[in-house]
């Protein structure tokens, strides 16, 4: 007979120990992610050395070559013999055009205090810590659009009147943005409940109105808007260009969310407007309370992938003769006092830095949010 | 056990009192497709019926169309007093008398637990939020789970979940409770619990029709057990009849079938 086996049962529980150096910390990271084999680490070096090879010249030119402080052209011109690098003192010199446009300099005040409120207002929102949500939010879709029209455009009280056509810069990029950002997400969101609305009107109205503003470049819309508009418009209405500007940008902008939107509409379950309704829930309260909470959540990236695109294309406008950031700059190159061969390259390297700053922060911000809103409802 | 079912037959049917829903010739077709067919139900107040019947006999059709998620093209529908139309008003109304609870939960996932109980006599009812809160986490307690109220859906097991939906019903003051295969889709060990509730809540004598193939629980706790199959209710008897001399071949054959 065999001897009888016990069961093993362990007496004691074995003792962490500290992992193996090249297990973990920055070395062990660098060997499992960049060398973990010899075609894995001649890919990082071929990488490190086209990393390099760009973004060397690119220092060069924008930092050690650079010149940063000068009255007129004169610093800005190559030094016999050497190449000049990038001209800051000009967009030095030129910053508060860059920023204001031709907005008077003794009324710029005005617009910072815009910029201030709209600052004031958005990051207490944005942040989700910060409590009083409600009236914030109040704030930013109620008080500030009126409080910036009034800022800005003058006539009220004792400021003086500062015509749009005066309005320029970052300043007018943002205003572009900013209202084609407020109006296209909600107009966005009824024309995507329109297009899946049980109501044939409306779902034709939807539809017609989204192919329609999705079918035609944006500035196709911004030239018929300040070209042909007024040709149909009777003698003496006066349609401000901006404001013909902004509603195209706007419309566009809309329809594009629309269809983002109805794609994260279409990822709501049947089920979730059964429970709503079975809890006696009408059409509105279902679509606020219920749907359209996960509907957008659902297309963060989209929506801010359309945010990113409008702030983009307000560049556009300088087909009709606004001058945005973009054509501002454009303008100034005309100023003989700082022609220098590298003063172009400059502004556009200012330019393409001032976008992607906007454009990279939206970005992180989406993904901070979504990944935040998944924190909160998954295990 | 036994003794349950008899305690509960001693009880009997409130036949004769209250109607709560009356149906009459109802008839429902989904295209060319007949799913119901000419049903005839008449709920009392307090009452427990149980339905049963194949997959696609049209059980779900039928207590879907006592709230109108589906719109019934014949027949009458009564209920508690309010029969359906078109109108918007009386739907509403009736929706507000009648709790449902779904096979897969159908919760808010971006709302807490608290959160999904409190949407319906808010904004429905337009109760102040911290009296709807309060109601709330009483019928938290009553499906005992109290302790989950700030989770999320996502964050529960499927019992918990289907106990919330329960919760979540019963938040309206509902006059009558429908469930729709509210088991169905639970790992075994959760069904119990889940079952536990639904008896307590028919001891406490709300008026309850269950789409559901657990026949221990329809032993126990039905006064009535109808059969459904093709969109017609085939055979209707009290529990201890209706498994012990099933009348119909088809309602033998089922009951083979799913007791085996
Ligand atoms: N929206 C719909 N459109 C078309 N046909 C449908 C629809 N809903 C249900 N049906 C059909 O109607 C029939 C009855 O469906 P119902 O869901 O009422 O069955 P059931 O008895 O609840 O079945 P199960 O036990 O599988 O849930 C089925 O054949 C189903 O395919
Ligand atoms: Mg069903």
């Amino acid at each position: 007979m065999a001897p009888r086996r016990r069961p093993y049962v362990r007496s004691a529980m074995a003792p962490s120990q500290p992992p193996p150096m090249l297990a973990s910390g920055p070395l062990g990271w660098l060997r499992r992610n960049l060398f973990s084999n010899w075609w894995n680490s001649a890919l990082t070096l071929a990488c490190l050395y086209l990393i390099y090879a760009l973004a060397a010249p690119l220092v060069q030119f924008a930092l050690i070559d650079a010149v940063w402080q000068g009255a007129d052209r004169e610093a800005c011109l190559p030094a016999k013999g050497q190449g000049a690098g990038a001209c800051w003192a000009y967009i030095h010199a030129k910053f508060g055009q860059f920023i204001y446009g031709r907005y008077p300099a003794a009324e710029r005040w005005r617009v910072d205090l815009v910029f201030l409120l709209l600052a004031g207002g958005l990051i207490p929102v944005a942040m989700p810590s910060v409590p009083g949500k409600r009236w914030n939010v109040l704030f930013l879709l109620a008080v500030f659009p009126v409080a910036a029209y009034i800022l800005l455009f003058g006539g009220w009280f004792t400021l003086p009147r500062v015509e749009t056509a005066r309005w320029g810069g970052l300043m007018l990029t943002l205003v572009v943005a900013i209202s084609g950002i407020a109006a296209s997400l909600p107009l966005g969101v009824l024309l995507a409940l329109g297009r899946r609305s049980a109501l044939p009107a409306v779902r034709l109205a939807s539809i017609v109105f989204i192919e329609f503003w999705r079918g035609v470049p944006l500035i196709t819309v911004l030239f018929m808007s300040s070209v042909l508009l007024p040709l149909f418009l009777p003698d003496g209405v006066h349609f401000d260009k901006l404001l013909r500007a902004l509603i195209g940008v706007a419309l566009f902008s809309a329809a594009y969310m629309a269809e983002v939107v109805r794609g994260g509409l279409q990822a709501i379950p049947r089920g979730q407007y059964e429970a709503a309704m079975a809890l006696g829930l009408g059409y509105w309260k279902t679509m606020r309370l219920i749907v359209l909470p996960q509907a957008l959540k659902l297309v963060i990236p989209g929506i801010v992938n359309t945010f990113i695109g409008l702030f983009k294309d307000t560049t556009l406008v300088l087909i009709i003769g606004l001058f945005d950031l973009l054509g501002i700059i454009q303008l100034s190159f005309t100023d003989p006092k700082w022609a220098s061969p590298n003063q172009s390259l400059t502004a556009y390297l200012f330019a393409a830095g001032v976008y992607w700053l906007f454009c990279f922060g939206m970005s992180r911000y989406s993904l901070f949010m979504e990944r935040r809103l998944n924190v909160e409802q998954r295990s | 056990m036994s003794n349950n079912a008899a305690d509960h037959g001693g009880q009997g049917a409130p036949r004769g009192g209250d109607i709560a829903i009356e149906i009459s010739g109802l008839n429902k077709w989904f295209g060319d497709f007949h799913v119901l067919k000419d049903i005839d139900l008449k709920v009392y107040k307090g009452e427990r019926i149980v339905i049963c019947g194949p997959s696609g006999s049209g059980k779900s059709t039928l207590i879907r169309c006592i709230n109108r998620l589906e719109e019934h093209q014949r027949g009458r529908i009564v209920v508690e007093g309010i029969e359906l139309t078109s109108d918007l008003k009386r739907i509403e109304n009736i929706r507000r008398e009648v709790g449902m609870v779904f096979q897969h939960f159908n919760l808010f996932p971006h709302l807490t637990t608290l959160e999904n109980c409190t949407l319906g006599p808010v904004w429905a009812r337009n109760m102040p939020k911290a009296r709807a809160e309060a109601l709330a986490m009483e019928y938290l307690e009553r499906v005992r789970i109290p302790e989950q109220a700030n989770k999320y859906p996502g964050q529960l097991s499927g019992g918990q979940r289907q106990r919330v939906a329960i919760a979540r019903a019963l938040c309206m003051n509902p006059k009558i409770m429908l469930f729709d295969e509210p088991t169905s889709a639970l790992d075994p060990e959760m069904v119990k619990e889940v079952l536990d509730v639904m008896t307590d809540l028919a001891r406490s004598g709300m008026t309850m029709l269950v789409v559901t193939h657990e026949m221990g629980f329809a032993r126990e706790v039905a006064d009535r057990i109808i059969f459904m199959d093709e969109g017609q209710i085939v055979e209707e008897n009290e529990p201890e009849a209706f498994f012990a001399d099933p009348r119909h071949e088809r309602t033998r054959t089922f009951l083979g079938q799913i007791l085996s």
